[in-house]
């Protein structure tokens, strides 16, 4: 359970760990124990929601992403920004001077995601008409709540569209169109997402719903945020450029892929702990009625990413700034339908569930486990502390069922132990002066 | 077969802030004892009304979720009032609720067929004064 296996972005650094519980107890999905004085994360537990990367006082959380010099691998590069990108620059006019601000700091070309998601609006809308389809159905836009889904969730995955996110399809297009237009190998272009968060870099590198990422890395938002700066206020702009809708745009911030997908029907959630509250209706069959669900891992959607360097909140204003002085034009109208067949844009794997959770594989085994799981939570206090090393006393119970640590890792217990020893001794010791 | 494993949640009348807990949790042990699909489908939908049901027409009562290795239990026993016509509330869209139920989204008068619909074996007591029992079974594969 503790030994490190699948790839994940959110890493723990050794050296800033001080072992305290902030992180333990706001891990949306219990992935965090402390053992030995220092944090570790349960690999198949994790979704990469950083969390943890927030909450850290220490800055001992952190999410690996590509570095800017990793762009040199490749003869050509291109970069594609999460439209959150352009959430970060206040005052920013238009998205058009983003782009070239990341030519200007080393990319060959640019290509924007939210171009990619107009396409996915177009391909989701297209989508939808399949009745069969169980409702709501759910975005598989945010990595993170897919994850969240996959553990907690597994039997909602025939919910979540078998669309690709955005990221992805915008990488299928600018790569082949570079490639057309350069006349160069594919191989010979990289393509590097602007991310603001973890969980779409553990996307790239291991990917859910499609067996190899169009990508070739991701760039945290946060590392390019200062280099970028200087060349955003030259407000340079190519004068061919086409941009993305404002639909596409929207998608940065939590309700813009609802509203652009199907503003009709449809419910958008931010924030793991209130996505899991309405995942928890959609499984009670109470939210039949509605078509679509949009839910994002990060309060206020992309924007609020652990490593967007804006407040969230502020973010959110300038990306609606943004798109109201933007054509208003929707992505019905502004992707050709033969988009929808010319590059890849559905999912080649099917959502596989994760049995993290499971106690164990065997029914009667994990029943009597279970039992002993309850037994245990009688002796113990009930606080949730922290102290013990596991999130709540409950996962601690079932952490001594797996024989990761003992009842004398509870403090409360221990000190218990320790007074009624210290009585007998008192006993004890009146008992010989007679 | 010898039940394995037991778990009472006590449900209180009007208790609006904390219903859907013992529903939620009935679905975490099952997830952990590995039973998924649609039986949890199947569980969820019925736990979830069946404590809505306490909450609000019951004066108090009592889930219990029982598994067993052929099959999932829940058992919900309230202490009144009883239901004085059981075929008229079975009946789809027939209802009792109050306005602060309804106000809340409840009383559709779907509560009891929904869970009679979802559960394998569907068993409903009733005497007015004393109260209700119902004993749903799912089976497992």
């Amino acid at each position: 359970m503790l030994e490190e296996k699948r790839y994940h972005s959110v890493r723990l650094d050794k050296e800033r760990c001080r072992g305290c519980t902030n992180c333990l107890t706001r891990c949306p999905t219990e992935a965090i124990r402390v053992r030995g004085g220092r944090a570790h994360i349960v690999d198949t537990l994790c979704i990469d929601c950083g969390e943890c990367i927030r909450i850290c006082d220490y800055h001992a959380k952190v999410a690996v992403t590509d570095q800017l010099e990793d762009i040199k691998r490749f003869k050509y590069s291109i970069a594609l920004p999460a439209p959150s990108l352009y959430g970060q620059f206040r005052g920013l006019k238009k998205p058009v001077y983003v782009l070239e601000a990341l030519k200007s700091i080393g990319f060959t070309d640019v290509f924007e995601v939210a171009r990619g998601a107009d396409v996915v609006t177009r391909a989701i809308r297209e989508r939808l008409r399949d009745t069969s389809l169980p409702r709501p159905v759910i975005s598989s836009a945010c990595p993170a709540v897919v994850r969240l889904i996959q553990v907690r969730f597994p039997e909602l995955l025939d919910h979540v569209i078998d669309i690709r996110q955005p990221m992805e399809v915008a990488a299928s297009i600018a790569r082949a169109e570079f490639c057309r237009k350069h006349e160069c190998a594919p191989h010979e272009v990289g393509c590097f997402f602007i991310t603001p968060c973890p969980a779409k870099m553990t996307a790239i590198r291991r990917p859910i719903g499609q067996k190899k990422s169009e990508l070739d890395g991701a760039i945290s938002m946060m590392e390019l945020y200062g280099l970028l700066l200087p060349h955003i206020e030259k407000m340079q702009a190519d004068p061919n450029f086409v941009p993305a809708t404002g639909y596409g745009v929207a998608w940065a911030t939590s309700d813009g892929e609802a509203n652009a997908v199907c503003p009709g029907s449809s419910l958008s959630v931010d924030g793991i702990p209130n996505v899991i509250r309405v995942l928890e209706e959609v499984e009670n069959l109470k939210l039949t009625d509605l078509e679509y669900l949009e839910g994002n891992a990060c309060m206020g959607g992309c924007v609020g990413g652990p490593m967007a360097f804006e407040n969230n909140y502020v973010a959110k204003a300038a990306i609606r700034k943004l798109v109201a002085e933007m054509p208003k034009t929707h992505p019905d109208a502004d992707v050709p339908v033969s988009m929808l067949t010319k590059y890849p844009i559905k999912n080649d794997m099917p959502f596989e569930p994760n049995d993290a959770m499971r106690l164990d594989d065997n029914l009667i085994v994990a029943m009597q486990m279970m039992n002993r799981v309850n037994e245990i939570m009688e002796r113990l206090p009930g606080y949730d502390c922290g102290s013990c090393g596991s999130p709540t006393c409950r996962t601690f119970a079932e952490d001594i069922v797996h024989g990761y640590c003992s009842e004398m890792d509870c403090i409360h217990l221990m000190k218990e132990r320790l007074r009624v020893m210290a009585e007998e001794m008192v006993t004890l010791a009146q008992t010989r002066r007679e | 077969m010898t039940e394995l494993i037991r778990s009472s949640y006590p449900v209180e009348t009007a208790d609006y802030a904390s219903a859907g807990s013992a529903s939620a949790d009935i679905k975490r042990k099952l997830k952990q004892l590995g039973i998924t699909g649609d039986v949890l489908r199947r569980v969820s939908v019925a736990s979830y009304e069946v404590e809505l049901n306490l909450v609000i027409h019951s004066l108090g009562g009592e889930l219990t979720l029982s598994v067993f290795p052929e099959y999932v239990q829940l058992v919900s026993a309230d202490r009144g009032p009883g239901i004085p016509d059981l075929s008229l509330a079975m009946r789809e869209g027939w209802s009792t609720a109050n306005d602060e139920a309804r106000s809340l989204g409840f009383g559709a008068g779907m509560g009891l067929p929904n869970m009679k619909r979802n559960a394998d074996d569907f068993d409903i007591q009733s005497e007015v004064g004393v109260g209700t029992t119902i004993t749903m079974k799912f089976k497992l594969a």
